[in-house]
């Protein structure tokens, strides 16, 4: 197909040929093309299917509120839905294809809808579909699902690379159309740092779509020297593809700049970049919309936007048909056909709702005056309209011109609403602007271009002003305030056949009329009832029609009616884009343990805690299953020595005069009198009496302690002190400082862990057991002078010790502890072992600390000092948490041995159906016990303490499991503590 | 009238011209015996209830704007069961099952659509979590499936199974949970209620309570006075603004949740997913928008908007495990102000004032509990005692301890 | 949002963790007779006002600062931002 549409003129380069593919047929355009120009400039009608009726439907205007010509791009993963072919730039090789069609776009099976659409009316599906009850899932549904949607994701992960940015400026500028440029050239001129944004490839905005002086140059021209002069400013920056979407709180906006999306291959750069904008002041000079009027067909190909006529026959210098009529309700429609003529393209008619003199004089083309359109013939391209005169006319494109809609929608996102206009017939901006938000030119409802330029000017220097900038005294250029008179005309009323208000979502004015009929009166009942408005365009050019139709229908005015508002994003934003890098490895930031290179050195595999990577266990030679190394890894640490990594538990360094207070009110139980050199298990509650953590914290010196808290935990617990020292006891003296990284820190637990300390600790440091017994902590320096702290504390309930060196030895302490132990055959243990041992103790972590649990419920109530203030104990006390029928943390262990527990679990009574009211609690945490030789179990139970030596079941009805367990103590191994003590 | 596929054929071929409001416009009178106020989801079900179950005639439901135009028509229409506590659960699955039957009880639409709920998991503590919360559901009468690897792979083959960082290893799924057309459940509820004889009543402000001597005996109104015996309110995010005017404060603030739905595309998520390692959950809607939320905004918030932040983790979430979303587009951002208690649960009770009765504090959860709720309340209204399902919902629960939290975070509504 | 941290300038609220009402400030005394309820409202009953607000954020990545922004619910303003230690005091905590 050659370029028949295509007229003399434009702004595209001819030297520069195109070829793409539309539907699989290769077609040619040029360099500045778009895919709808190229596509009008081959012939092209037919470009998609409507969502519910499935009718032909063709390009409708020329920008971003396109509701018709949405198509996908690209193939395989790249493969892109719903791009209105009206912004996607033309590249080489560039493959598009219609969508949302079942067979071909020309014989779409799916078009029999539109002969249901009587029985398809607004709100069809709220009252069928209901019989049989099951029918719904099985049959209606999967139905509509499967026609529902536009176009299709290729199901591939998305190749492609995206990125994010901060930008800071005094005053962000969107829009650049002669406010916008106006607004940004003064602006720039004041010496402050301004960013002008623009959706469009380039700058200029609807003066590339038409024919006015500016500055007695062309639109065009002017515009290019505008932006000339701002490029040279070194406190402007100018962003062309840039869609600033949203504006949110604080003068922050959102904006997405479209890198790569005009080029074949984005070649590993970023395709989009979400921007995010801080400014002091924003104009917002985001243009205006056309609307369409509403008449019998008028949705069919061919009939378009009368500005985007214009901007295609202007700017891209292609006719849109090879005869043309305009329908209009105004000054500015006129404009299309002397354009048109202008360009040589075939101007058959006006038609003027208005009963007004002519406005122009345009030779060789008929003009009627008063009258309207009322229906049009032509499937899958118009062929004629016929006139409520009775008159018809032959032509393949009707340019119509229903008015021009502001573009408010920055103006709303925090909730303002626009006001009416009646002498405009169009909403603007109301006074509810976001903060440090102006509007100027046709955003604002100014229409003339002189009374745009001079608008922009005057907001960019208020704003400076505003900012304490000198605004520039250099005035607006001169350009002509073009005439733009409107007489409101929504629907022509003689039409008896469907008249489209919403084209994307088949909303007519019929399902308006009976929306008002049936009750749903308000706009936002409209809205929903009829769909109108909630499609991918969020109703750019049908929400007035839509409105003005309801107030018609009920009665009353426009703003009784009421109104509409938009919410962000101005134009749909990729979801790659919002995400950023973030995604992969890089999903969320993650951290490494000070051993982490030692340990992938020797087979561990890591799990993710909170926000650390630690090792779960070590396999060793063919061992086969996890299982396999964890058994080994709790023999061999009972039997001899373990070492494991606990640098992750939060380590909050603690001083000052009062910094015993601070531990006192943060620990339920009492730390005041704990000796210097000595270390105690803690727990802590929520104001609420529930438990938050526990941990150890040791008395380095009077007014020094080092408080550790859970992994997971560690940051919220750091809050917690720095809440309790600033908000509630701002004068102790004491200071707190997280140190979790700076120390490297490993457990070293077994018999033989003192004889493995002996080798690498200072000798001058004697670790007896009587000059450093259990619980004992000191300042300590191993290795000859390397400085290292040591506790003798244990979470394995062996003999054991923490030790702790600053965090750039911690990858040598590790090897040398495994060196030095190689004598007593140490092993390294993860955290799978570190998890057998423990439930071995009945010592409670995360799964016992769920948030939900009192000391109490965990056994430790008479922790809580009724001596002392501390954090939770008042509202530990109440009536609920302390009756008889709490749950109690117990052991559980399975009456046949043979048997494996599992967690998640929940226990009732022998003979008792599995019901809430027979449920006694759950299973929190379960392990097989290599020491003891069977599963083994933790679990909260409904007065368990009294229950000891008692077999209930632990039912698992998801697993379908159920085991006879017997209710013991959570300290299954070692009850008496004599090892660790040893 | 009643609605089927006749009544829409016949209405077809004679110009859809004899539809009749689905709810008339009304002007209050003087007296009522029970007014709730506020007409979204729960007020609406709740004046159903009372005049269908309850035998009350004389009712009338106040809206200060349109009905149905709070969280009901804002949120992203969720219905599942599948809670862990033994407070909530059996409740959640007494609404489950109202639920099922709705579109037959109210001969409308609403589009309840089981195609289930799947939570994944990431990590075996989460699994023995999901089947803590699993156990409890089958306990209470729900369904539930504890799913492997494999099993999550059958029926949503198109995630991201293999994250660098969470894999997807188990997952827990309800397959009676779904969707539902929410402003249709208002619509639907509204039209029931009207058709009993209930005033629905909008753009009619509640300003002031009328209280004598610890007696409520009615409301002031934006369109005057009107005494009930019984004044009902349930007014969600606006939960602490209305009964502040009774002299109350409330265990409840205020939040922002967003709720965000794509441009239309072909058929991508069967039923609902939700992702483990963060905090989003996402459908697709009928008409083929992914229809997704996350976390609140986490500041107190009358505002009805909300800030980038949540999208944009909203997002990074969906491209961990939908990795092939990158190219779809959100096409909409909106906000709904959630009335969030402070242990994450709701109130059902009578309040300290005879006559004045309070629903509220739904955090982000309200929908589905939707026919409970109005059914519940309705019980407590019009018999004076609490339902026994919803008898755990009590103002006074924080006095006495008896805290309903799933969570697990406390006192801190915005960790809720 | 942006926050006017009193000593570090404008940050983005991103960098902080919000808690909740400014009145958590005001912990009762647990000598007081009605202990029980002083905490029952202090931790559990809100004004929840539509219009300004008292509330605590933490400048966690930042200089772990908590503080007292005073800010309207119904549109986000910022009116006021104090160090809640400054804040405390005033309220009686200096001990």
């Amino acid at each position: 197909m050659t370029q028949d549409m295509r007229l003399d003129g434009g702004l595209v380069d001819r030297s520069r040929t195109i070829s793409f593919s539309w539907n699989g047929k290769t077609m040619q355009g040029y360099q500045g093309d778009t895919l709808a120009a190229a596509l009008l400039a081959n012939g092209v009608k037919l470009v998609g299917r409507s969502f519910k009726y499935h009718r032909p439907r063709g390009i409708f205007s020329a920008g971003s509120e396109e509701p018709n010509a949405l198509v996908q791009l690209r193939k395989g993963a790249y493969q892109e839905p719903n791009t209105r072919a009206t912004v996607a730039e033309l590249f080489e090789g560039l493959e598009a294809t219609s969508q949302n069609h079942k067979g071909t776009l020309e014989f779409d099976f799916l078009a029999m809808n539109d002969l249901a659409s009587p029985f398809l009316s607004a709100g069809f599906y709220y009252k069928t579909f209901m019989w049989p009850r099951a029918f719904w899932e099985k049959v209606y549904e999967p139905f509509i699902r499967s026609a529902a949607g536009l176009g299709a994701l290729s199901g591939e992960t998305d190749p492609d690379v995206y990125d994010k940015g901060y930008l800071h400026c005094d005053v962000l500028v969107i829009g650049s159309g002669p406010a916008g440029l106006s607004a940004a050239l003064a602006a720039g001129r004041s010496g402050a740092e301004v960013l002008l944004c623009d959706e469009d490839n380039v700058f200029g905005g609807r003066l590339n779509a038409e024919t006015f002086k500016v500055g007695g140059t062309s639109g065009v021209e002017w515009a290019r020297n505008a932006v000339a002069e701002l490029e040279v400013m070194d406190n402007v920056r100018i962003m062309s593809r840039t869609t600033v979407y949203g504006a949110f709180d604080h003068g922050i906006y959102g904006a997405l700049e479209r890198k790569t999306d005009h080029l074949r291959s984005a070649n590993g750069k970023p395709r989009n970049i979400a921007w995010k904008i801080y400014s002091g002041r924003a104009i917002l000079c985001a243009g205006a919309t056309e609307r369409s009027i509403a008449f019998g067909n008028n949705d069919r190909p061919g009939v378009m936007l009368a500005g985007s006529v214009r901007a295609y026959a202007n700017r891209w210098g292609v006719a849109t048909g090879k005869s043309i009529a305009v329908f209009t309700n105004n000054d500015d429609g006129w404009r299309t056909a002397s354009d048109l003529v202008e360009v040589g393209a075939n101007v058959a008619a006006v038609i003027d709702s208005r009963e007004i003199e002519p406005f122009m004089n345009i030779p060789g083309v008929s003009v009627t005056v008063g009258a309207g359109v009322c229906d049009t013939t032509g499937r899958k391209a118009l062929k004629s309209v016929t006139l409520t005169t009775g008159q018809t006319l032959d032509v393949d494109c009707l340019a119509v011109a229903g008015g021009w809609s502001p573009n408010v929608h920055l103006t709303c996102h925090q909730r303002g609403r626009p006001s009416w206009r009646e002498d405009i017939a169009a909403f603007v901006p109301g006074g509810d602007l976001p903060p440090g938000m102006s509007v100027a030119g046709a955003a604002n409802g100014v229409y003339g271009t002189r009374a745009c330029l001079v608008e922009g000017r005057a907001a960019a220097n208020a704003a400076v002003k505003e900012l304490g900038f000198t605004a520039s005294r250099k005035g607006a250029d001169k350009a002509e305030d073009e005439p733009a008179n409107i007489t409101a005309y929504w629907h022509v009323k003689e039409s008896t056949k469907r008249a489209w208000v919403d084209l994307q979502n088949d909303v007519t004015t019929k399902d308006v009329k009976q929306a008002e009929q049936e009750g749903f009166r308000s706009v936002e009942h409209l809205k929903r009832y009829t769909t109108m408005g909630m499609a991918t365009d969020q109703g750019k050019t049908a929400n007035v029609l839509g409105l003005a139709i309801m107030a018609e229908a009920r009665g009353k005015s426009i703003p009784e009616t009421g109104t509409t508002i938009f919410r962000p994003p101005y134009s749909p934003v990729p979801f790659g884009a919002l995400a950023g890098r973030s995604k992969g490895k890089d999903f969320q930031p993650y951290r490494i343990t000070p051993s982490d290179k030692w340990a992938r050195e020797n087979g561990a595999s890591f799990v993710e805690t909170g926000p650390w990577l630690r090792a779960e266990w070590y396999v060793k030679g063919d061992e086969k299953g996890w299982r396999d190394s964890v058994d080994r890894e709790v023999i061999e640490t009972r039997k001899s020595v373990g070492i494991c990594d606990v640098t992750t538990l939060g380590k909050i360094d603690i001083q000052g005069r009062d910094a015993a207070k601070l531990l006192n009110m943060a620990y339920a139980n009492g730390f005041a009198k704990l000796p210097v050199g000595k270390t105690r298990y803690g727990i802590m509650l929520r104001e609420d009496g529930i438990c938050m953590d526990d941990g150890t914290t040791a008395r380095l010196g009077e007014n020094h302690f080092v408080m550790t808290t859970t992994t997971v935990n560690a940051v919220a617990i750091y809050r917690h002190l720095d809440f309790i020292r600033q908000c509630l006891y701002p004068d102790w003296d004491v200071h707190i400082m997280s140190v979790t990284d700076s120390w490297a820190q490993y457990a070293v637990a077994g018999p033989n862990s003192r004889n493995l300390l002996y080798k690498i600790v200072d000798e001058e440091f004697d670790l007896s057991n009587e000059a450093f017994p259990f619980m004992a902590c000191a300042d300590i320096t191993i290795c000859g002078g390397i400085p290292a702290r040591l506790f003798r504390i244990s979470f394995s309930g062996e003999l054991a010790y923490e030790i702790a060196v600053p965090s750039r030895y911690g990858d040598s302490l590790i090897r040398i502890l495994h060196k030095a132990g190689k004598e007593f055959n140490v092993v390294p243990y993860g955290l799978e072992a570190l998890s057998v041992m423990r439930i071995e103790k009945g010592h409670a972590v995360a799964s016992e600390l769920t948030g939900q649990t009192t000391a109490q419920n965990l056994g430790m109530g008479r922790m809580i000092s009724k001596k002392k203030d501390c954090i939770g104990n008042i509202l530990s006390e109440r009536e609920y948490m302390n009756s008889d029928e709490i749950w109690n943390l117990v052991g559980l262990q399975p009456v046949d041995k043979a048997m494996k527990l599992d967690g998640g679990s929940h226990f009732i009574n022998k003979g008792d159906a599995p019901r809430m009211d027979t449920d006694l609690g759950w299973m929190t945490s379960v392990a097989y016990s290599p020491t003891l030789g069977h599963h083994i179990g933790l679990g909260f139970v409904k007065a368990g303490s009294s229950r000891m030596g008692d077999v209930i079941r632990a039912w698992d009805g998801v697993r379908k499991k159920d085991v006879e367990v017997e209710i013991v103590s959570a300290h299954f191994f070692d009850p008496d503590g004599e090892r660790l003590r040893g | 009238m009643r609605f089927s596929a006749l009544k829409v054929l016949t209405e077809g071929l004679t110009g859809n011209k004899g539809w009749t409001p689905h709810w008339r416009e009304r002007e209050p009178k003087n007296e009522y015996d029970i007014i709730v106020v506020g007409a979204g989801g729960h007020g609406l079900a709740t004046a159903y209830y009372l005049s269908k179950k309850y035998g009350q005639k004389n009712i009338a439901v106040l809206e200060k704007g349109w009905l149905g135009g709070g969280n009901i028509g804002r949120n992203t229409t969720i219905v599942r069961s599948n809670y862990m506590l033994p407070e909530n659960n059996p409740f959640y699955e007494h609404a489950m099952k109202l639920w099922e039957n709705l579109e037959q009880e109210l001969n409308y639409n609403a589009m309840m659509s089981q195609r289930g709920i799947l939570n994944l998991g990431h990590s075996d503590a989460q699994r023995d979590t999901y089947a803590r919360r699993g156990n409890a559901m089958l306990m209470s009468g729900a369904d539930a499936v504890l799913l492997d690897r494999n099993g999550v792979r059958n029926l949503v083959p198109f995630l991201n199974f293999d994250h660098e960082r969470f894999p997807i290893t188990c997952g827990l799924w309800q397959p009676r949970a779904g969707t539902a057309r929410h402003d249709a459940v208002a619509w639907g509820y509204a039209r029931g209620a009207d058709q009993n004889g209930v005033d629905i009543i909008q753009n009619c402000e509640v300003t002031g309570f009328q209280i004598e001597n610890g007696v409520c005996t009615g409301v002031e109104t934006t369109k005057g006075k009107i005494t009930a015996k019984k004044v009902g309110v349930c007014v969600a995010g606006s939960s602490s603004r209305v009964m502040e005017k009774a002299g109350m404060r409330l265990p409840i603030e205020s939040h922002v949740l967003q709720a965000f739905v794509s441009e239309g595309l072909k058929l991508t998520i069967p039923g609902v997913v939700t992702f483990g390692a963060g905090h989003l959950y996402i459908s697709q809607s009928d008409k083929g928008g992914l229809v997704f939320g996350g976390d609140i905004d986490k500041y107190n918030s009358y505002a009805q908007r909300g800030n980038l932040p949540v999208i944009e983790h909203c997002a990074e979430d969906m491209m961990a495990f939908l990795p092939m979303l990158g190219r779809a587009r959100l096409l909409r951002m909106w906000g709904g102000v959630m009335d969030m208690s402070m242990d994450g649960s709701p109130f059902i009770d009578k309040t300290h004032i005879e006559g004045l009765y309070f629903n509220g504090g739904w955090c982000y959860g309200g929908f589905k509990a939707t026919p409970a709720s109005g059914d519940c309340y309705a019980h407590l209204l019009a018999k004076d005692e609490p339902h026994p399902l919803a008898a755990n919902f009590r103002l006074d629960r924080f006095m006495r301890g008896q805290i309903i939290d799933e969570k697990g975070v406390g006192a801190q509504p915005n960790q809720h | 949002m942006i926050i006017n941290h009193p000593l570090l300038g404008p940050r983005d609220s991103s960098e902080f963790y919000h808690l909740g009402d400014a009145t958590l400030i005001d912990r009762p005394n647990r000598e007081d007779v009605n202990a029980a309820e002083a905490f029952y409202e202090y931790l559990y009953v809100r004004d929840n006002p539509a219009g300004k607000y008292c509330e605590l954020w933490y400048h966690e990545q930042g200089d772990r600062s908590w503080l007292v922004v005073t800010r309207d619910t119904t549109t986000h303003e910022i009116s006021e931002v104090k160090l809640a230690s400054d804040e405390a005091r005033a309220r009686g905590r200096s001990v």
